[in-house]
């Protein structure tokens, strides 16, 4: 049986940029995922912010990391093809008593390191920001936070670490995690992983980026000292005409347990208002309520009164895997050869470039011999999407390949091309294909295009169109087929 | 040089038909419709249910029969050029239309316009039912669509949301391919269909038809399992403890229809933000001279023979438009 040098558990952003880094070295990397894609997990209801560091204790794990992923990040995006913009963010307050609570942010900020923030007032707001409300009085000004689309990122990620080597297991749920001395010697010996389709793994190392799964993972290696508590957030989409209602992120001072409700810039060009922020039990529970709702529309209306819910289209909930305040990021020295990363809610998606270096150097401690390779293919080829081209590219490229000019999602200008392409490149799902390339993520939710999309992805995988999922096995879309073509 | 049109049709349903047979009639000779599926007729195709023609042709028909007539007509028109599987992108004030086809893209200027782009479905979210998002929540066109044209079965328990004249016609038509239609729920106090559809989709078949309720979560991680449902006041409160569960694997959604006016809208076009149709005085006109709207995309109609007869108009006043130009 292959052995691997490491295995990481957990497809989500954290595990993608780890294996993305360590595709670079002459290690034998594999990546186990329980769901049917990558960023199926946590990744997936990420609001795309890359924040620049500020609301993070100056002192933290975390701020250091957000900070330093700030930077890594600009690099990754730039090599993977993945589009990051820098629009810059505003803390807003509407009180003068608030205002020594910004000076606080600001400073610990630059304790931390984050460049170029800035305390603006009431006439560079109207300016810069004209939708926002007369009643907010100042900001701070961080013009390093940026948007990208965090499941892009995850796809691009984990396609190029497997460009460089890495093995991707989808649908492989770790259930048991067996370490193994070599009997009479110091030496270490290896791990033996079993997953729920019973298929074994043996491993040197391994790194457990399992998001909300991540205590439990920990405990099968036989650590059992943090607990994810998963923190709700509920996020709504506004329609594609509202792209410019604001000009930067916009947030309020921050809450105690998260940094409040946002108006968030997307890269797709919709913006997103949320997240709200509630402590649950169920790691499941993704639904949405009447009230986060009213919490969500209730405080962005402060920031910017024209916001309507008429504006809504879409809107979904998602988990944020906390474990106490920091990151947990650390070798367990109890079981040699066990790596954790959890606790990677808030700022983990600017983190990953930052975190993923930390776990090489923890490798490295451990006595890993990390050997760059001769041959490391940074980058990929960007993923073409028509939404955000100009139309003379539009041109260029229907002209060279008809699919191109084979329009299936309507509202947001996706081609059949753009699909067929995303299916080579691992979409198995329905959602693989919304967060691949949009198609369905627009204001008809897919009522026009669902049946394109499901015989194209039918015919492409060669599986029966009943056998086509959402998200993975029991999410399957048609329940009987009629006829025969 | 951008190739000139004297009339382009963006929409080959039964308001851009009618809208072309009629601009020809009053003197338009250079007439295209661009139509973005592969067939003319537009929704009609999906409604197989006979009750179309009853005011224009004075017989009953269905849906695909009554395309048919219009198809027939415009075939013996050599002089209407219909280009199907034509994707418009862009829109602007002077009327120049980009649109995207297999393998071509193309960029033409019109004299005169006519929209007939229909409308979409409200979804699940625009009217904000709560709870999870797992496969099995269908607009009900889109079952429809999956069940008629493609011979797909979406669901085999179903609860319908709102009862707007789809939602209707597909509780029965799910009850034909035996799947079990759990209820149909209602906010309002009254069916928000026509009445000849309760009684012959809903009553007929003895489906439970709740007015006055609200689904209050929607349950299932990876396919729906079930919903909880609860009733209201006038004023759309929750009544307390009214609440029951229904157990399904399916979800309609009925809940209306909104008028697909965001090609115009991007050229201009005042657009009234809470019907999203034209703002301006005088049937099927707009604040854009010589672009003009008909169809569901100009206001949504009850049945599809008055969208016919009001389309026509839209063709007559193109060409009046035309003919005003050449003066």
């Amino acid at each position: 049986m292959k052995i691997y040098d490491v295995i990481i558990i957990g497809a989500g952003v954290v595990g993608t940029a780890i294996a993305r880094e360590l595709s670079r070295y002459e290690l034998k990397t594999a990546v186990l995922e329980k769901e049917i894609e990558p960023a199926f997990g946590v990744s997936k209801s990420n609001s795309g912010i890359i924040h620049p560091g500020t609301q993070n204790h100056c002192n933290s794990l975390k701020g250091r990391l957000c900070v330093e992923g700030n930077k890594l990040m600009r690099g990754i995006a730039h090599e993977l093809g993945v589009d990051f913009k820098e629009v810059g963010e505003l803390i807003v307050v509407f009180n003068k008593k608030d205002i020594p609570r910004l000076i606080k942010l600001k400073e610990e900020a630059e304790k931390l390191g984050v460049p170029k923030i800035q305390i603006v007032g009431r006439g560079w707001l109207k300016e810069h920001e004209p939708n926002l409300s007369k009643k907010a009085i100042a900001a701070l000004y961080a013009p390093t936070a940026g948007i990208l689309s965090p499941y892009r990122l995850v796809y691009d990620m984990i396609e190029n670490a497997q460009n460089n080597g890495v093995e991707v297991y989808a649908q492989q749920e770790v259930i048991q995690i067996k370490p193994s001395k070599i009997r009479g010697s110091k030496k270490q010996g290896y791990f033996e992983i079993i997953t729920s389709s019973k298929r074994k793994f043996k491993t040197k190392y391994i790194i457990n980026s399992a998001g909300l799964f991540a205590d439990d993972i920990s405990k099968l290696a036989g650590i059992d000292d943090f607990k994810i508590k998963p923190r709700k957030g509920e996020e709504f989409i506004l329609d594609k005409k509202k792209e410019h209602i604001t000009n930067h992120l916009l947030f309020p001072l921050p809450a105690k347990k998260s940094k409040g409700v946002l108006i968030i810039k997307t890269s797709a060009g919709n913006p997103m208002i949320g997240p709200t922020a509630c402590d649950c039990v169920d790691k499941y529970d993704l639904s949405t309520t009447d009230a986060g709702l009213k919490k969500v529309l209730s405080s962005v209306k402060r920031m910017i009164p024209s916001i309507s819910h008429k504006d809504i289209i879409a809107y979904f909930a998602g988990l944020r895997p906390a474990a106490g305040e920091d990151f947990i990021i650390r070798h367990e020295d109890k079981v040699p050869g066990f790596i954790n990363v959890a606790g990677i809610q808030s700022p983990g998606l600017t983190a990953a470039p930052a975190i993923a270096l930390m776990a090489c150097a923890i490798l490295r401690q451990q006595g890993v011999n990390l050997k760059k390779k001769k041959i490391f293919h940074k980058t990929r080829e960007k993923t073409t999407h028509l939404f955000e081209m100009p139309f003379s590219h539009t041109e260029k490229i229907i002209k060279e390949d008809p699919d191109y000019g084979d329009i299936v999602c309507r509202c947001e200008m996706v081609s059949a091309k753009e699909i067929k392409e995303a299916i080579k490149r691992g979409a198995k799902t329905l959602d693989g294909i919304k967060f691949r390339t949009r198609a369905q993520a627009g204001r008809c939710h897919g009522s026009f295009c669902t049946c394109r999309i499901l015989k194209i992805l039918a015919e492409n995988s060669k599986r029966p169109i009943t056998q086509i999922t959402k998200k993975g096995a029991g999410s399957e879309i048609v329940l009987e087929k009629r006829c025969n073509d | 040089m951008i190739k000139q049109r004297e009339l382009v049709i963006v929409g080959g349903g039964p308001a851009g038909m009618a809208a072309a047979l009629s601009a020809y009639k009053n003197g338009v000779k250079d007439i295209l419709i661009l139509e973005r599926d592969e067939y003319l007729g537009g929704i009609l195709n999906q409604c197989i249910h006979p009750g179309f023609g009853i005011d224009y042709f004075k017989e009953i028909l269905t849906g695909p029969e009554y395309a048919r007539r219009f198809i027939n007509k415009l075939e013996q028109v050599p002089r209407i050029e219909v280009s199907l599987r034509s994707f418009v992108v862009d829109l602007t004030k002077d009327k120049v239309l980009t649109f995207l086809k297999p393998g071509s893209f193309n960029r033409i200027k019109a004299k005169a316009l006519i929209m007939a782009t229909g409308c979409r479905e409200k979804t699940r979210e625009m009217v904000h039912i709560p709870g999870t998002r797992p496969a099995g929540i269908f607009s009900a066109g889109l079952a429809q669509k999956m069940i008629n044209i493609e011979g797909l079965i979406p669901g085999k328990k179903v609860v319908i949301v709102g009862s707007g004249d789809i939602g209707l016609i597909m509780a029965r038509r799910f009850v034909l391919e035996g799947a079990q239609v759990k209820a149909v729920i209602e906010i309002q106090k009254q069916s928000q269909g026509l009445l000849r559809n309760v009684v012959q989709c809903v009553q007929d078949y003895n489906i439970p038809f709740f007015c006055q309720h609200k689904i209050s979560k929607i349950h299932g991680n990876s396919r729906v399992e079930k919903v909880s449902v609860v009733k209201v006041d006038k004023n759309f409160k929750t009544v307390a403890n009214t609440e029951f569960e229904i157990e399904c694997d399916s979800i309609l959604i009925s809940v209306g229809l909104i008028p697909e006016n965001e090609l115009i809208e991007m050229a201009g076009v005042k657009i009234d933000k809470n019907t999203n149709t034209p703002v301006y005085k005088g049937l099927n006109k707009t604040s854009i001279k010589g672009l003009f709207v008909c169809g569901n995309s100009y206001k949504v109609y009850d049945i599809v023979d008055s969208v016919s007869s009001d389309s026509e108009k839209a063709g007559q006043s193109a060409a009046e438009y035309l003919k005003r130009g050449k003066k």
